[in-house]
C-alpha cells in the first residue's frame, strides 16, 4: 500500500494501529503508513476520520489497543519520553499560555526541554524573528491575533529543534493571509531544516499544496495513499464539463455524448453536462462536432484534471466537503 | 533534578498569571480578611459557654481557623486552573514533552503555597493590629502556616485530581460544595470540640483540616506541646503525600480516555 522505496528507516512508522474507545467506538481501525525523513506527510480526512487520533497515538499521549509506532525509530510505546524528545507537538487547538508573553511562552517551552542560557535565548529570538513575532514579543499572547497566536503556538512546537513535527489541522480557523503564510513557513521547514512533519488537514488544497505523501483517512482507515499526483492519476481520465447555449439539457445531451468513444458517465444537472473521459483536450472537438452534429447549441467546453476532492470522492464515495459538513 | 526544576519554572508560570490578575489577588487578599471579620464577631460571645478553655482570646483561638480554611478554600480551587489548561490544549502539548507529570501537579501547589503565605501574612498583621498576642510568636505563626500549606497541598492535589478524571468545572466545584464547608465546621476551627455532639468531635479527629487548625494553635500557645503538633503535622505531610500520588496517577486516567 505504501509503496515505499526502502532507502532510510521511515522518521515515522505505523504498524496496525488500533484504537477504541468505550462504548465500542472504533476510532483507529488499523492504520498502517510510513513517513520518509524530511518529507510531509498529510493525513486527509473529515473530523471524525481517526486523524487525530493518530496523532494522539503518534505523540505518546494516547495508547493504541493494537499496533506498534515507532517515531524517528524510537519506539512509542516501549520509549515514550525518549519519543517526547525528538518530537514537536502542535496540536488542533492553539495551546498558547494566555497569561504569557509570546516570549515567555517560548522561554517556559525551551526549559522544560532542558534548554537554557545564551543559547535558549538565541533561539528563542530567531524564531521571533522567523515568524515575524518580535515586535509583539513582549505582549500578552491573548492579546494575539488567531493568526499571530497559531504562529507563536508552532515556534513553540519548534524550539528544542525537533525531529518530527506533528501537525494537528494547523490552519483550521485561520483566514487567508494567515494559512498563506503558515504554509510558507511548514514548506521552509522541510527545505530548510530538514524536519520531517506529519500534517493532519481536511482542506484538500492544503494537502495537495503541502504533502509529499497523502493518506485519505475515512473511518478509521487509510482508504488510499500516495502522492498527490499519483492519487489524481489513479481515477481514469479527466473531467469534461459542458456548458449549453440555451435551454435545458433533458436527456438528448447525455444521449448524444455518451456514443462519442472515449467518453462515459454523463450526468447532466440543468444547462450543465458533466462528463469523464480518457483524454481531455482530444475529446473537446469531438464532443463538440457531435453536439453540433444535434443541432445542440454550446456556450463553453471546459477540462479539468481530477483533483483530490474527486480522488477523496472516489474512495470513500462522497465529497469531503459533505463530509465535513455533516460532522461540523 | 529536572522534575524539580521543571516544578519551578511552572510555580513561575502560574505565579505569574496570578500576579496579572489583580483582582484576583485583591479577592484573595480580602476574602480572609472578611472571615477574620465575620467570624470573629459572630462567635464572639463563644467564649462565655462554660467549658471554652482557653488562655487566650477569641481572636487568638480564631486565627488558626481561618488561616487553615483559607488554606482548604484556595487548594480546593486548584483544579480549575488545570480545567483550563486542558481546554486549551496546553495540557497535552506539556504531556507530549518530556515535562515530568508530577511537576505539572507541583507547580500548581506550590503557587498555592505562594498566595497562602501572603494571605497568612495579611490574617496574622491583622489580626495583631486587632490584639491577639500568639504567644509564641514568629516560630508558632510559622508552623501554623507550615500545617495550612500541607492541608492546602492535600486538597489541591485532590482538586487536580478530580479535574484530570472529570475534566469538568461544575464537577470540581460540586466536590468543593460537597466538602469544603462539613469539613470546615466539623473541626475545632471555630468551636472546641469539647463544646460540639460526640460525632462530630469523633469526626474531626480523623479530619486533617482538623489537625491543622490544632497543631497551629498549639504551637501558638506560649508553651507548646510539640508531641501534640509533631503528630499532626506527620498525619498532614502523610495525607498531603498520598494525596500527591493520587493526582500523578490521575494522569494516567487522563491518558487512558485521550
Amino acid at each position: 500500500m505504501s509503496g515505499w522505496k526502502d532507502s532510510a528507516s521511515p522518521a515515522i512508522a505505523a504498524r496496525g494501529i488500533v484504537k477504541r474507545y468505550p462504548g465500542n467506538v472504533t476510532a483507529l481501525d488499523g492504520i498502517s503508513f510510513e513517513v520518509e525523513p524530511g518529507t510531509i506527510y498529510g493525513l486527509l480526512g473529515p473530523n471524525g476520520a481517526g486523524k487525530s487520533t493518530t496523532v494522539k497515538v503518534l505523540t505518546t499521549l494516547s495508547r493504541p489497543d493494537e499496533g506498534t509506532a515507532a517515531v524517528d525509530g524510537i519506539d512509542v510505546l516501549r520509549d515514550p519520553q525518549a519519543v517526547r524528545r525528538v518530537i514537536g507537538s502542535v496540536g488542533q487547538r492553539i495551546a498558547v499560555d494566555p497569561d504569557a508573553t509570546g516570549r515567555e511562552n517560548l522561554l517556559l517551552e525551551g526549559r522544560l526541554r532542558g534548554m537554557s542560557g545564551a543559547a535558549l535565548h538565541e533561539r528563542i529570538e530567531e524564531l521571533l524573528a522567523r515568524f515575524a513575532l518580535t515586535d509583539a514579543a513582549h505582549r500578552i499572547a491573548r492579546t494575539y491575533s488567531g493568526g499571530m497566536q497559531r504562529k507563536l503556538d508552532v515556534a513553540m512546537g519548534l524550539i528544542h529543534r525537533p525531529r518530527v513535527l506533528f501537525l494537528d489541522e494547523p490552519t483550521t480557523g485561520l483566514d487567508p493571509e494567515a494559512r498563506a503564510q503558515l504554509w510558507a513557513e511548514i514548506t521552509r521547514l522541510t527545505h530548510q531544516d530538514g524536519l520531517t512533519i506529519l500534517l493532519t488537514t481536511h482542506y484538500l488544497e492544503e494537502a495537495d499544496r503541502l504533502a509529499n505523501q497523502v493518506a485519505i483517512v475515512d473511518h478509521g482507515r487509510i482508504v488510499a495513499s500516495g502522492t498527490p499526483e499519483e492519487l489524481k492519476a489513479g481515477l481514469r481520465g479527466d473531467a469534461i464539463t459542458v456548458e449549453l447555449a440555451e435551454g435545458l439539457a433533458n436527456g438528448t445531451v447525455a444521449a448524444v455524448m455518451a456514443r462519442i468513444p472515449g467518453i462515459w458517465a454523463p450526468v447532466e444537472d440543468g444547462r450543465t453536462v458533466r462528463a469523464r473521459v480518457d483524454h481531455g483536450a482530444s475529446a473537446v472537438p469531438a464532443v463538440l462536432s457531435a453536439l453540433d452534429g444535434a443541432g445542440i447549441g454550446v456556450a463553453s467546453v471546459t477540462v479539468a484534471r481530477p483533483s483530490l476532492d474527486d480522488v477523496y470522492l472516489r474512495h470513500t464515495g462522497r465529497a469531503l466537503s459533505q463530509a465535513q459538513e455533516v460532522s461540523a | 533534578m529536572t522534575a524539580i526544576a521543571q516544578s519551578l519554572y511552572m510555580t513561575q508560570r502560574h505565579t505569574r498569571a496570578l500576579l496579572r490578575q489583580p483582582w484576583f489577588v485583591a479577592i484573595t487578599l480580602v476574602q480572609p480578611m472578611v472571615w477574620l471579620f465575620l467570624f470573629g464577631n459572630l462567635f464572639r460571645s463563644v467564649t462565655d459557654i462554660p467549658g471554652f478553655t482557653t488562655s487566650a482570646s477569641y481572636l487568638d483561638y480564631l486565627v488558626p481557623g481561618v488561616v487553615a480554611m483559607t488554606a482548604f478554600f484556595g487548594g480546593s480551587w486548584s483544579g480549575m486552573g488545570l480545567i483550563d489548561d486542558i481546554e486549551r490544549g496546553i495540557l497535552d502539548r506539556f504531556l507530549a514533552s518530556p515535562t515530568h507529570r508530577s511537576s505539572l501537579i507541583v507547580g500548581r501547589l506550590a503557587q498555592d503555597a505562594v498566595s497562602l503565605v501572603i494571605q497568612a501574612a495579611v490574617i496574622g498583621g491583622i489580626a495583631w493590629l486587632l490584639g491577639a498576642k500568639f504567644e509564641s510568636g514568629p516560630i508558632g505563626y510559622a508552623v501554623l502556616v507550615a500545617g495550612a500549606m500541607l492541608l492546602g497541598a492535600t486538597i489541591g492535589a485532590l482538586s487536580n485530581a478530580l479535574a484530570l478524571v472529570l475534566r469538568q468545572r461544575e464537577s470540581v466545584i460540586g466536590a468543593n460544595q460537597f466538602l469544603v464547608l462539613p469539613l470546615t465546621f466539623m473541626s475545632a476551627a471555630f468551636m472546641p470540640l469539647a463544646l460540639v455532639p460526640d460525632w462530630i468531635a469523633s469526626f474531626a479527629t480523623f479530619n486533617p483540616l482538623n489537625w491543622a487548625v490544632e497543631a497551629g494553635r498549639e504551637a501558638l500557645m506560649a508553651a507548646p506541646d510539640w508531641s501534640y503538633v509533631a503528630l499532626r503535622m506527620i498525619g498532614l505531610a502523610g495525607v498531603a503525600l498520598l494525596a500527591g500520588l493520587v493526582a500523578t496517577r490521575a494522569f494516567r486516567t487522563y491518558q487512558r480516555s485521550a
